[in-house]
């Protein structure tokens, strides 16, 4: 078994990458079923909880969205470096799905433009504010093709009870399997 | 020597933003904005595609809402191809959307902002979350839990799936309800209206130990805009949209979803990716206008079922003419899921819900249609233009949240002032800030974590700007 808090609970990391926040609703739809696992894992950062900072020796971390942006990039190998185990949590972070559209169109550039040069709005232009704002990547990533990834989850979101058994098998200390649970879409 | 200081990532909302906050020379707070950090370019990708694919894709905007860009999307290509829903599919539809506010109110309410009341805004950090409450108190955690359980299974009920369902198509809805999903829903529904009065009787007789809040967790005049029903009543999915000042006067009553573009402006500012939307008439950024349950309850005459009529008029008592405080929003929330339950079983007892006709079948027939309903979070319209084949042209979404940003940001500079300064900078205070922004219950529907390699940094500038020094708490 790995990392541990001191009061003996798994360390739990779950990220939101380029995504819709449907596969953390999906994590949300274990339900009562959280209440079970609330006393047996930490949940160490988390956009559920007021971690700020990605922490060093996380058991397992649940991976949501692709690699959109700079920030992603600088994220998700953090999460890397500091995770025993990654998991690609649904078809944005397995094969970048629906983020990944706009790689047809060649580039970050035509989506801003769509968006924020429209004669329409007030004060045209592109926002870009350096430090504060992420540069957005020309190309849309899923999580294995920056880091490597232990495990994929697939679902547009994956159902609840394939979240809930990744996890039960992870307090458990077993390697996650998941044979005949997943779908894509 | 101003500082600036950054709160990034902003957590517990659903969606990624930070927060900076620019101290003058005296050390107090000369300003603070709210950035969001993430943008995904819907509106671009989806030209070029069939209009029919657009509910499935525009649903992913948003993992919380979906059910929102579902029915919005469904609702222009219904326009697009100039039908009459059959009256099964409208109820439908509108029995899932108020099934989507029940899970999404009490995902903000319970999940993600009762540990700051219940636990403290300065409890410790590391507990001070959903599996904290679960710990201190379990029985209240269970209860919001199945609260937002019991919305979701109406969704599955109804649509067959909880998230992204793909079930409200151009025309009407793909399945009709069978009998034996009604009953689910309806045996589940006793304790749900339980737990709505139950929450809101308690959380109403604590206002007193949250004045403070309620002073400045934005609390200013503005207007507020809503679709509301014929007759002035709540309406979250087929109504007109309603704009009222700050003394509740109706400033526009009954205008079409499809004319918003004459109502509302949208300005782009450098340093976000979430637009600044407002109200023309009164330029930017004198027009800031706020939606969401808040402007819902402030726009409408009344709430049309009995228990939330009632929970209306004490809502009515925290302001004279409109409620203007946003942390109030929680309050609202409150009475919109006793008013969706209550509003849900009225739809089920109407046998024709049980129709199996629920599709209109229909070519294209006009080119440019926009779709419109309240999402949890305020009102949402999908603007489409397609061609002769139906192959979209032009995408324009209007998102809820972002018609906040004005709000949000004169919120956070509120709160900011009043806790902060270069001598009180201590991580509960900036908590307070953070829940500011919660009581907007912003969903970032394009939006993510980013990076933040220092939790909270105080950059020292200088008066060009330039960086003088850096600290990491
Ligand atoms: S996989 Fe689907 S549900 Fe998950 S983030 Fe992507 S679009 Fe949302």
């Amino acid at each position: 078994m790995g990392a541990l808090s001191p009061a003996g609970r798994a360390r739990v990391a779950t990220v939101w990458l380029g995504g819709c926040s449907g596969c953390h609703m999906s994590l949300l739809d274990l339900d009562e079923r959280l209440l079970e696992l609330a006393p047996r894992l930490d949940l160490v950062y988390s956009p559920l909880v007021d971690a700020k900072l990605f922490p060093e020796d996380v058991e397992v971390a649940l991976v949501e969205g692709a690699v959109c942006s700079e920030a992603h990039v600088e994220l998700a190998r953090r999460v890397r470096a500091r995770s025993r185990l990654v998991v690609a949590l649904g078809d944005c972070a397995v094969t970048g799905n629906v983020s990944a559209l706009r790689n047809a169109l060649g580039g970050a550039l035509p989506v801003l433009e769509r968006a924020y040069l429209d004669p329409g709005n007030l004060q045209p232009q592109l926002p870009a504010a350096p430090g504060l704002l992420p540069r957005l990547l020309d190309r849309v990533l899923p999580l294995h093709q920056l880091v490597p990834v232990d495990l994929f989850l697939p679902g547009c979101p994956p159902h609840a009870d394939a979240i809930h058994a990744v996890l039960l098998d992870v307090l458990a200390g077993r390697r996650p399997a998941l044979q005949g649970k997943v779908r894509f879409g | 020597m101003s500082q600036r200081l950054v709160i990034d990532p902003v957590t517990r909302i659903e969606g990624h933003a930070r927060i900076t906050i620019q101290l003058g020379d005296d050390g107090e707070v000369a300003d603070a904005r709210f950035h969001v950090t993430e943008f995904r370019g819907f509106e671009r990708f989806c030209e070029g595609r069939s209009f029919r694919e657009l509910p499935a894709i525009t649903s992913r905007i948003c993992g919380i809402c979906p059910v929102s860009h579902e029915l919005a999307s469904a609702r222009a290509c219904d326009a697009l191809l100039a039908v009459d829903v059959p009256d099964a599919a409208k109820a439908l539809r509108k029995l899932v959307n108020l099934a989507q506010l029940v899970q999404s109110h009490a995902l903000s309410f319970f999940h993600l902002s009762s540990p700051d009341w219940i636990l403290g805004y300065d409890s410790d950090p590391a507990r001070r979350n959903v599996l904290g409450l679960a710990e201190a108190r379990p029985e209240l955690a269970r209860q919001g839990i199945r609260l937002r359980q019991w919305g979701q299974q109406v969704i599955e009920a109804v649509a067959g799936r909880r998230v992204h369902p793909g079930w409200a198509v151009p025309g009407g809805v793909a399945r009709p309800l069978s009998a034996a999903a009604r009953e689910r829903i309806l045996a589940g529904l006793p304790e749900a209206l339980a737990t709505a009065r139950q929450t809101l009787g308690w959380f109403a007789g604590t206002a007193a130990d949250h004045q403070e809040e309620a002073r400045v967790f934005g609390n200013f005049p503005s207007l507020f805009m809503a679709m509301v029903g014929p007759e002035g009543e709540l309406e979250h999915t087929d109504g007109k949209l309603r704009f009222v000042d700050e003394r509740g006067a109706v400033l526009a009553d009954q205008v079409e979803p499809r004319d918003h573009r004459a109502w509302i402006g949208e300005a782009v500012e450098p340093w976000s990716y979430l637009k600044f939307p407002y109200y023309l008439k009164h330029g930017y950024p004198g027009g800031l206008y706020r939606v969401g349950p808040l402007a819902r309850l402030n726009c409408c005459a009344r709430a049309g079922t009995p228990l939330a009529d009632e929970a209306l008029a004490g809502f009515r008592q925290l302001g004279r003419g409109a409620v203007l405080s946003s942390f109030h929003a929680h309050h609202a929330r409150l009475v919109e899921i006793l008013y969706a339950v209550e509003r849900i079983e009225q739809l089920l007892a109407d046998p024709g819900i049980l129709s199996d006709e629920v599709c209109a079948v229909a070519l294209r027939s006009r080119r440019r249609a926009v779709g419109a309903c309240e999402a949890p979070r305020g009102t949402l319209f999908h603007d489409y233009e397609v061609d002769r084949d139906g192959l979209v042209e032009r995408v324009d979404l209007l998102i809820a949240t972002g018609q906040n940003n004005l709000a949000m940001n004169r919120t956070v500079a509120q709160i900011a002032r009043h806790y902060l300064s270069g001598q009180r900078l201590e991580e509960g205070l900036l908590n307070r800030v953070e829940a500011g922004i919660r009581a907007f219950d912003p969903c970032l529907s394009c939006s993510t974590h980013a990076a933040g390699k220092m939790a909270m940094v105080v950059e020292l500038l200088g008066g060009q700007g330039e960086l003088l020094d850096a600290a990491t708490r």
